[in-house]
């Protein structure tokens, strides 16, 4: 086998890890969710406290009306997640630069994965199994189109 | 100029390329803040909206805690961390995708600023009026 003499300062090269460069994926996923959630939460901000009597008609009928529209679900669960997962790794990296000790560390990026994925779970199945029109509920409360209110 | 222990000069202000201090480190600062702050209120903001799973009395009662004026003012500084860390982000965008954006990221974040400032005089207004002006007894 012929030995290679490498030119004189020729640049080391680092052979990097095999596998899925994760830090990289983070860095990338910050920037392009960043972007998307800018134009979900301003127009969330916009139609929920903006529009109309704003913040003072949002009440049951509100989000029943707004979760009756497919085009509303899914705008809100593409928030729900894109913002979750956003904050929870914006919180990781605080998390690894101010933590000294290792098992405080562990603990609390533990604390924030458990809270990213119960929080995603529970709001996704709160916007795709949601009654507007709850049986047994006062028909005032309730939005205009629901059965007990025609 | 102090003296360090390895017995090297070490100046007393950063030199004028270094990342500290002005612009650019409070800008990390405020983002790193409102992040925080936000990030806290995504939490508590999927409970409370959780509650119209469970009755149209219950996602009411906890709605209308958000619909007293001192929350009104709470939201105001929501809405304010909202729009400093979004438009912050896109200027963190731009300096690290446009060949020019660490030269103007000083340019940047004043321009961050107005945009912010912009954006709060239009929100700030109506969203007080709506808050305030549907009190009981506030004459509707």
């Amino acid at each position: 086998m012929a030995t290679t003499i490498e030119t004189p300062r020729a640049p080391h090269s680092v052979r990097r890890n095999r596998g899925v460069n994760w830090e990289k994926w983070g860095w990338i996923y910050m920037r392009a969710s960043g972007v998307v959630l800018l134009i979900l939460i301003f127009g969330h901000l916009f139609v929920n406290l903006m529009v109309g009597d704003g913040i003072k008609a949002i009440d049951f009928a509100f989000v029943g009306g707004k979760w009756s529209d497919p085009f509303w679900q899914v705008w809100d669960t593409l928030m729900l997640w894109l913002a979750l997962i956003h904050g929870s790794n914006g919180m990781r990296t605080i998390v690894n630069d101010y933590s000294t000790r290792p098992l405080v560390r562990k603990i609390l990026l533990g604390a924030i994965a458990v809270s990213a994925v119960t929080l995603i779970t529970l709001g996704t199945l709160v916007v795709f199994t949601f009654d507007p029109c709850p049986a047994g509920s006062p028909a005032d409360l309730l939005p205009s189109f629901c059965p007990v209110n025609q | 100029m102090p003296e360090n222990s390895a017995g090297t000069m070490t100046p007393r202000r950063p030199a004028g390329t270094l990342y500290r201090g002005r612009e650019g480190m409070w800008s990390w600062v405020l983002h790193r803040i409102t992040g925080v702050a936000i990030f806290f209120f995504l939490l508590v903001h999927i409970l409370d909206t959780a509650m119209v799973r469970v009755a149209p009395e219950a996602y009411n009662a906890v709605i209308s805690t958000y619909q007293n004026p001192i929350m009104g003012l709470g939201e105001v500084a929501l809405v304010g961390a909202i729009a400093f860390h979004a438009f912050n982000g896109i200027r963190i965008i731009l300096i690290d995708l446009w060949s020019k954006g660490a030269k103007y990221q000083r340019q940047m974040f004043w321009i961050v600023i107005g945009v912010w400032v912009v954006t709060m005089l239009a929100f700030t207004p109506r969203h007080l009026i709506n808050v305030f002006s549907h009190l009981p007894g506030a004459g509707q």
